[in-house]
């Protein structure tokens, strides 16, 4: 609670000068959150990992015995998985955190710290979740004969893109959300029409003619990429990475352009809402 | 703009800053805008992209000045809507300021609200560490403190019960003494203690007493007055964001009690109270509670007999006047009413420069809740040319060890008999 900020500018920011607290804030939002959820029942990791994989063994069935979505590429189920729990970790850091900001109120009225923590503390949640949910994806992959590569060492580094891209659009959300409240069915409509454009139960390179435009969504060239460094191919089925699906590395830097895009955007809305959240909302 | 010394822990602190003020306050004002519509949509910013919805200004606080004093108990008292609150929540960095320039010297804890954060589901142990981490400690200090913060709250067997199972008495008692360990060099309070049994308010005053002892700065936002007179150096009174008045506490109370006077009686149909700006011919110059043995009093058990006491001024002489008094519980309600009228008593004669304490002992069967007292002094006759009247002017609190959900528990017993 100490406070050094004197004169006009006296009054809550996005991220004022105390950089512990702002880490320890964060971090003790998040875990109690992650808590909540695990320890609320007993059974509370099973039941975090069953709504992806019913969704999972849905989508498996239908696509795989119906439209024959994954035929020739190789291990098309731990794709899929895969994909679907990325998926579920950018999907929920931007649609729980639409409504961060009101579920927050008594804090936001009633305490003076950094308001940055909020969204960030969301998105922090997903990514324990992720996390725990990735532990069940590789024991997937290893039994579906997928084995350790070198390429598993990119991982970390697409989860941190997705991240950034998760909390970048979540930071803009939740600000909006404050002005204007038809953010949360907008939101909705968007992200599935986006689960729909971007790889998650087809495989993008299974469309040629599409995927130049498809690889602009920075989400279809993490999935596309995530494919490549995680499972790979076959000599008789090449996968093939985003640089190489999209037709250069050049053009890589549009999806990337737009990861960090979205990112500097939400921090610049939220930034400046930030002052006036509390008053507001 | 002053240069403003950083202060990462509490206990270095007040020997680390040598600023003679604690909070510097500089012709700050701040307004809120006020939508006539609650809520926006995109979808209608989109459609109408020129169309402005109106709002209203009101301005919460206005131009006020002031420095509060290291080591100062500062009072704030002003009406419901006169801006206390939210100059409060400016001064705690929740609001940003509109103008002016507002410089806070060292750590300041608010009090606005008791147990911000507290997660019902989760166990008292976790609350209190992510409680006084909210309240900015870091975790090493949380982990530290723990053990007080516990011992304090007289809680130790129930700490891993879930919060959901607490009573709202314990709750309280754990939100208090998570805040009072952050040991903060400023405390801002915002009427905390309306909550909590009188027996708990008297500890949180008690430790008032104590931080303030220790040297520390408190800002307290309050109702009321006794609790003013008692523990302020200085306090200010707001009405519609300005301040009016500043100084002695004895004096704010007095202009507060006026204002809130004056209020009644514009709102008073027959215009039988007199108006605030005459001269009186009786004035009542101050009232309090006593217990039995004669020592004055803010709280009272249950069944212990207390008096009333109001002390009166004449300013002309008076055959016989009627002397009224009012207790009022929490809620506003009267729950018990008297004069000497009712009794049909002769007061006697007083004389102009003369003064009387009218003490009523009465069998305290008042039921745990805080009262306040409203002395009022009459004409003789009818009783309807009131000559003064003061709102709220002492206050009790009530403990006691039974909650029945009635305004008295009066002194009874059962029978019962099979036939």
């Amino acid at each position: 609670m100490t406070t050094h900020v004197a004169g006009r500018r006296y009054g809550p920011s996005a991220i004022e000068d105390d950089a512990r607290r702002f880490l320890s804030l964060t971090l003790t939002l998040a875990t109690t959150d992650f808590k909540l959820r695990y320890f609320g029942s007993a059974l509370g990791y099973l039941w975090s990992l069953v709504r992806p994989l019913l969704f999972f063994g849905v989508i498996y069935l239908v696509f795989t015995t119906v439209f024959s979505f994954g035929k020739g590429v190789p291990h098309y189920p731990v794709y899929l998985l895969t994909s679907i729990i990325l998926w579920t970790f950018f999907v929920e850091t931007t649609s729980n955190n639409v409504q961060s900001l009101l579920a927050r109120e008594g804090l936001l009225r009633k305490m003076r710290f950094p308001r940055l923590v909020i969204p960030l503390s969301v998105g922090l949640t997903s990514l324990f979740n992720l996390a725990t949910n990735m532990v069940a994806v590789v024991i997937f992959a290893l039994v579906n004969g997928v084995y350790p590569r070198w390429g598993w060492l990119e991982m970390p580094l697409l989860i941190l893109l997705l991240a950034i891209l998760a909390v970048g659009i979540g930071m803009l959300l939740s600000a909006l959300y404050v002005r204007y409240r038809d953010i949360q069915p907008i939101w909705e409509v968007a992200s599935q029409a986006l689960f729909y454009l971007s790889p998650v139960i087809y495989v993008a390179a299974q469309y040629k003619s599409f995927i130049r435009v498809a690889l602009v969504n920075p989400i279809a060239a993490i999935l596309t990429e995530m494919h490549a460094a995680f499972i790979g191919g076959t000599p008789a089925h090449p996968v093939h990475g985003a640089a190489v699906t999209m037709g250069g590395t050049v053009r890589l830097l549009i999806p990337l352009g737009l990861i960090f895009g979205a990112f500097l955007l939400g921090f610049w809305v939220f930034n400046r809402e930030a002052p006036r959240i509390a008053e507001n909302l | 703009m002053q240069a403003v010394t950083e202060t990462p822990f509490a206990g270095q602190v007040l020997d680390a800053d040598r600023s003679p003020s604690a909070i510097s306050i500089e012709h700050v004002s701040k307004s809120f805008r006020l939508p006539h519509q609650r809520y926006h949509t995109l979808k209608e910013r989109v459609l109408h992209p020129l169309r402005s919805s109106g709002y209203d200004v009101l301005r919460a606080v206005e131009d006020v000045s002031i420095e509060i004093g290291r080591g100062e108990f500062f009072g704030i008292v002003g009406r419901n809507g006169s801006g206390k609150s939210t100059l409060l929540k400016c001064l705690a960095g929740i609001y940003r300021i509109d103008e002016g320039d507002l410089t806070v010297y060292g750590r300041l804890s608010p009090f606005i609200e008791l147990g911000v954060g507290f997660n019902m589901d989760l166990t008292a142990r976790d609350n209190v560490l992510i409680n006084a981490i909210m309240l900015g400690l870091t975790r090493k200090e949380a982990r530290a403190r723990f053990d007080q913060i516990i011992e304090f709250a007289e809680l130790g067997p129930f700490l891993d019960l879930k919060l959901k199972n607490y009573s709202s008495g314990m709750l309280v008692r754990l939100a208090f003494s998570v805040a009072i360990q952050v040991d903060a060099d400023i405390l801002l309070i915002d009427e905390v203690l309306a909550v909590g049994d009188a027996s708990f308010q008297q500890k949180c005053y008690d430790e008032f007493e104590r931080l303030k002892r220790s040297g520390r700065t408190i800002v307290f936002v309050t109702h009321d007055m006794s609790a003013v007179e008692r523990f302020c150096d200085r306090a200010m009174l707001l009405e519609r964001g300005r301040m009016i008045e500043l100084g002695e506490p004895a004096a704010v109370a007095r202009s507060y009690r006026q204002i809130n006077f004056g209020r009644l009686i514009h709102e008073a149909p027959n215009g039988a109270a007199p108006h605030a700006d005459a001269p009186k011919s009786a004035e009542i110059l101050s009232a309090w509670f006593e217990s039995e043995a004669g020592e004055r009093i803010v709280a009272a058990a249950h069944g212990e007999p207390c008096t009333v006491c109001v002390e009166v001024a004449f300013h002309e002489p008076l055959e016989d006047p009627i002397f009224g008094m009012t207790l009022r519980n929490d809620t506003g309600a009267t729950v018990f009413a008297t004069s000497t009228a009712l009794e049909h008593l002769p007061t006697g004669h007083f004389a102009p420069g003369q003064t009387a304490v009218i003490r009523m002992r009465f069998d305290n069967w008042l039921t745990s809740s805080r009262y306040s007292l409203t002395p009022s002094v009459a004409r003789g006759g009818t009783g309807e040319d009131v000559l003064d009247v003061r709102e709220d002017m002492a206050t009790l609190l009530v403990h006691g060890w039974h909650f029945t959900g009635g305004v008295t528990n009066l002194p009874h017993s059962f029978e019962v008999r099979p036939r």
